[in-house]
């Protein structure tokens, strides 16, 4: 498919409104509103003994209290667990309000309802709660010892034992030439979008029905969740995903506690209510990620090719598992990335702590496996004394491997099969891109200047796009406005521009003339959610085939009016014109009109369609049978399997030995994403993805201390790179259609940030020659790791080790 | 994170500041940029009973430098400080020091007392204060007083201004003749707190030898501190002063905490980094300035 819309670096058209404040964001919405605010559990594990409200009653204001005795019905019941797995045989899920014992800071116990937030944080803070404190577990290692349990009936805290392999591992790696074994460490961070969390909803009494906004990746689930908890039917309840301000993944996790409490309040006070969550909320009671002890043993031979590996991951899931082992099996069958690695083991222990919970932050459990994997080839480069671009050379996968099949499964309960890839040419371009033959020069100009220089890359592979499904619909107005909307939602991707472009692409109409609309169950109901670097994969390829839908339905149409064949009728422009038939023309606003036979005229457009409009064909009836009236389709698209992005980072670190502050003097990225319907956008999703790398890397943790307490819940100690720590970003595009849908797409939302820790890592390795085992790090950190006995490590130049053994 | 309850009032002169400040007692708060007592307020760190906003009050946002030293009124912000190129003409530090306050949106609401008042010892206010030898005039209802910064800060968040009282404005001295200064930090991000910082002024003898190397540090101790490091170069020419030496006394004279960002070891290795970086720069300066 080609045409002027698609692959064109069309300009956002939802950045005007964003950036100049006309966004429309959850706290934007419902000014009258009574406000929620939350006691929220101050110890990591401690047993409710009493809530004592009283003094609380006297604030003026004060609408309401609720406590966990206070639940009713299904809503008293633990929260869901949305994804099940056969392998996790111990999951566990917190109550909307603390029942009896909560499991980490920041967990809900009391929701107060005033007619202001500062009212609600008033009476919220005269609720005495007295607490029996329980051992407290933080961290993968405390976990695994478990000499405390954070669930008393999950006694070795282990909620999942994740495994999967593809040959006898123990087998291949006794048959290997050379074996390694080593550990290191993956710290926590988070999705932090700027907007937090956030939940307004109004009851209608006398129609019994709800409407909700809720700052969600997925409100037709979260529709479906409050249905279920509220005990109401679906049409009684409407979910809209407003103006989103950054998801990053911790806004797919549903039904969030807020995310039925506040619609509970709405319907019992017959009042809108609204919470809008703090930054301090979202740090100690959304969602983090990340944290593993990965315990690994990889066997190769002589000229440094993998025979086997073997991987011991210890995932630290915090205190529930909402979301099941999405983030746990990421990592076990991402990991290996692009190479064709003959045995392959998975081991992914995922362990409970009282912390906040885990769920996908964008990566989603690819940054540690590809920190694994990358970590593991630089080893071998270092043990045999191989150029470390070499040795991931002489691993990857051919592009005549592809269809590649592992033989493992994916995270969508589908066999991974790498669909497509050039993973040798993007190496190359990458090698080019930063100079990777050249650098030994470049390290030697910056010795000069009292500056250690070190270079690190690491490519990584995606499984993206994701089913079940997406649905689109598209419907052309008499006005000939275009109508996309889908389910799935939008926190700031682009999917207005996207979508607008690959409809007008298909229906020939200008840009202008397409609205897209999503994540509002009022205008479509079906949708799965924003995550997984799915929405140009699944509702792009579900808003072409809506929209050619409609074109087949106009085209057919304009030939009856056009007397012509259908097959020889194009649009253009918003124009029906018979091909190389100039004045031979409908516009498709008429046919819009046409589409739906009329009894009553409202406006000269509606005139046209009326009963007496014109000559009918009196045999027939008005819609024919089978057909109905209205210009418009509703599509599906339903993925056989996911589909596989590839890409390569490459960067160079300046580091000053006299203070070991870390600069990021260059950062290359070769991105392959498929067919791309706007480079513009994919370079943007490249940027950001980066940023959120380097801020993984360098700059970010969960600082939790023994006793599960986060000392850094805010942005003056939690460090997200502010633009002046985000590098430039060298991009270089490669593009291998995925066979697997009909436009080629491949995912490209998370791309940018998986292999950053892993090449950061092995540049600042390269610059200090010393062995790098955790990340992040801090100046202070390599401060410490250069004075102690941290193994001493040499990389080779391309030049010393390029021959072949 | 919504402030308690709390009053407000917008006295328009400093007495009237004054008898809201002396009847409302100890819960009374003085509101200037709000930069750091809003975010406490907001989080409930704070809660005072009422907010005196001195935003109002006539006089105080005035700069004026003279061959003396540089005064800064209490309502001068950060932004104009930094802007003043009288003020950097008469004591160069305050320039140089203000360019590392946070960012610019922060610069234009902030004031420089506020921060001094403040008394945060990673305030880069507060170390230009001290290392110029200055003073702060500070009213209450018994009349004006001046307070020399050694006296004024007594530990983090804490100077020795109790009751009803508002800090007028700082007083920096001029820097000496055959003097140069420099300033500098390391912090995690561009515009953080430094999670170490250093400002110096070195003076020479009429034949370009050390006479004086002295330097304040932020981030290192409880109250902004001065060490003097002239007997690392005292007498060198400044050509070849030892600046490296300098840094090395320096790193054994402070006796810094550890935090989440920063090892105490690590804040020593910055304060010997610093120091020789900065007195190099500062001597250059004062070089030039020795004609």
């Amino acid at each position: 498919m080609t045409t002027k819309f698609f692959g064109e670096p069309v300009r956002r058209r939802e950045d005007a409104r964003l950036i100049i404040g006309q966004g429309r964001y959850l706290d934007d919405i419902g000014s009258g509103a009574y406000a929620a605010a939350f006691v929220r559990s101050p110890y990591a594990h401690a047993r409710v003994l009493d809530i004592d409200v009283s003094a609380a009653m006297d604030v003026e204001g004060l609408l309401a209290i609720y406590t966990y005795e206070d639940l009713t019905g299904p809503l008293a019941e633990p929260l869901p667990v949305l994804i099940p797995h056969p392998q996790l045989t111990a999951p566990r899920t917190g109550y909307p309000l603390v029942k009896d014992v909560a499991q980490h800071v920041g967990e809900p116990i009391v929701m107060v309802v005033a007619t202001d937030r500062y009212i609600a944080e008033d009476a919220a803070g005269l609720i005495e709660v007295s607490y029996e404190e329980l051992p407290v577990v933080v961290g993968v290692d405390a976990a695994e010892a478990a000499e405390h349990t954070v669930h008393d009936d999950v006694p070795d805290n282990i909620a999942a034992r994740h495994h999967q392999e593809t040959g006898d591992v123990e087998a291949a790696l006794a048959a290997s030439a050379h074996t390694l074994s080593f550990t290191q460490y993956f710290e926590r961070s988070a999705s932090m979008p700027m907007e937090g969390k956030g939940v307004h909803a109004r009851w209608d009494d006398a129609d019994s029905s709800l409407r909700v906004y809720s700052s969600t990746q997925a409100s037709t689930s979260v529709r479906a969740a409050i249905a279920a908890k509220l005990e109401l039917s679906m049409e009684k309840v409407e979910v809209i995903a407003p103006d989103v301000g950054g998801g990053f993944g911790v806004k797919i996790v549903h039904p969030w506690p807020e995310e039925l409490l506040v619609p509970m309040a709405a319907r019992r006070l017959g009042h809108e209510v609204k919470w809008t969550e703090d930054r301090r909320e979202h740090f100690i009671s959304s969602a983090h990620e990340r944290q593993q002890r990965q315990e690994i043993t990889v066997g190769y031979d002589d000229d440094g090719r993998i025979t086997a590996l073997d991987v011991l991951v210890w995932h630290d899931n915090g205190a529930y598992t909402p979301y099941g082992i999405i983030v746990p099996i990421n990592t076990a069958t991402q990991l290996c990335g692009p190479y064709d690695i003959p045995v392959y083991r998975a081991r992914v222990n995922s362990v409970y702590t009282n912390t906040v919970i885990v769920t996908p932050y964008r990566g989603a459990g690819r940054p540690q496996g590809t920190f694994a994997m990358e970590r593991t080839m630089d080893r071998i480069a270092q043990a045999l004394g191989i150029d470390r671009a070499l040795v991931r050379e002489r691993n990857l996968i051919q592009p005549d491997q592809f269809p590649y099949d592992w033989g493992l499964t994916f995270q969508d309960g589908r066999p991974l099969i790498y669909d497509s890839g050039d993973y040798p040419a993007m190496m190359a371009k990458l090698k080019v891109l930063v100079d990777w033959d050249g650098f030994a020069e470049r390290r030697a100009a910056a010795e000069a200047r009292g500056k250690l220089l070190g270079i690190g890359m690491a490519p990584y592979v995606e499984g993206t796009g994701p089913g079940p499904y997406e649905g689109a619909h598209v419907q052309v107005l008499g006005s000939g406005k275009v109508l996309v909307s889908t389910g799935l939602t939008s926190q700031g991707q682009g999917h207005e521009t996207v979508f607008a472009q690959l409809a007008a692409a298909e229906l020939g109409v200008p840009m202008e003339d397409v609205v897209v609309t999503t994540g509002d169950t009022r205008r479509f109901g079906y949708a799965v959610g924003t995550f997984a670097s799915r929405a140009a994969v699944v509702s792009g390829n579900a808003v072409a085939l809506a929209a050619r839908g409609v074109k087949e339905k106009a085209l057919r149409i304009a030939a009856e009016v056009l007397e012509a064949d259908p097959a020889d009728l194009e649009i253009d422009e918003g124009l029906v014109q018979v091909k190389g038939t100039p004045g031979a023309s409908i516009p498709l606003r008429t046919v819009a009109v046409l589409s739906n036979p009329l009894r009553y005229a409202f406006d000269e457009a509606a005139r046209q369609a009326t009963q007496f409009s014109g000559p009918g064909d009196d045999s027939k009836p008005p819609v024919a049978v089978g057909d109905a009236p209205g210009l418009e389709h509703t599509d599906y698209y339903s993925p056989l399997r996911s589909t596989f992005a590839s890409g390569a980072h490459a960067v160079v670190v300046e580091i000053d030995p006299a203070t070991w502050e870390i600069q990021i003097e260059q950062y290359a990225v070769v991105h392959d994403c498929g067919t791309i319907i706007n480079p513009m956008i994919v370079e943007g999703q490249v940027h950001g993805g980066v940023a959120q790398g380097v801020g993984g890397a360098l700059y970010e943790r969960m600082a939790y201390d023994r006793d599960g307490q986060l000392t850094n819940a805010s942005f003056m100690d939690f460090l997200m790179p502010y633009a002046s720590e985000v590098p430039d970003v060298d991009i270089d595009h490669q593009s291998t259609p995925s066979p697997l849908n009909e436009l080629g797409i491949k995912g490209a939302g998370e791309a940018g940030v998986i292999p950053g820790s892993a090449a950061i890592a092995s540049a600042i390795e390269d610059a200090v020659g010393r062995r790098i085992a955790a990340m992040p790090i801090s100046p202070t950190e390599l401060y410490d790791l250069v004075r102690s006995d941290a193994e001493r490590v040499t990389n080779s130049s391309p030049h010393d080790s390029g021959a072949m053994a | 994170m919504k402030p308690a309850p709390f009053g407000y009032a917008d006295p328009t002169s400093v007495d009237e500041a004054l008898d809201v400040l002396t009847s409302e007692g100890e819960g009374a708060k003085v509101l200037a940029g709000g930069q750091s007592l809003l975010p406490l307020l907001s989080m409930r760190l704070a809660a005072p009973s009422t907010l005196v906003d001195i935003n109002r009050v006539p006089g105080l946002d005035q700069i004026s430098a003279g061959p003396d030293g540089v005064r800064v009124g209490a309502l001068v912000r950060h932004a104009q400080l930094l802007a003043s190129s009288e003020a950097a003409g008469v004591q160069p530090l305050l320039g140089r020091a203000t360019a590392n306050v946070a960012h610019p949106a922060i610069r234009n609401r902030g004031t420089t007392v506020g921060s001094i008042a403040h008394a945060d010892p990673s305030g880069e206010m507060t170390a230009v204060l001290a290392l110029t030898d200055g003073s702060v005039t500070v009213a209450t209802p018994e009349g004006r007083e001046t307070i020399g910064w050694g006296d004024f800060f007594l530990g983090p968040l804490e100077t020795s201004v109790h009751g009803p009282a508002v800090v007028l404005d700082a007083f920096f001295p001029a820097l000496p003749e055959r003097s140069g200064t420099a300033f500098a930090e390391i912090a995690r991000r561009k515009g953080d707190y430094a999670v170490c910082g250093a400002g110096v002024v070195v003076t020479l003898d009429a034949d370009r030898r050390v006479s004086s190397a002295r330097a304040a540090y932020l981030s290192v101790g409880l109250v902004p501190e001065v060490h003097d490091l002239t007997d690392a170069v005292v007498g060198q020419p400044v050509d070849t002063a030892d600046w490296t030496a300098a840094g090395e006394l320096a790193r054994g004279l402070v006796d810094p905490d550890g935090d989440l960002h920063a090892s105490a070891d690590y804040r020593r290795l910055l304060v010997a980094t610093l120091t020789a970086r900065t007195l190099a720069d500062a001597g250059a300066e004062a070089a030039r300035r020795t004609a």
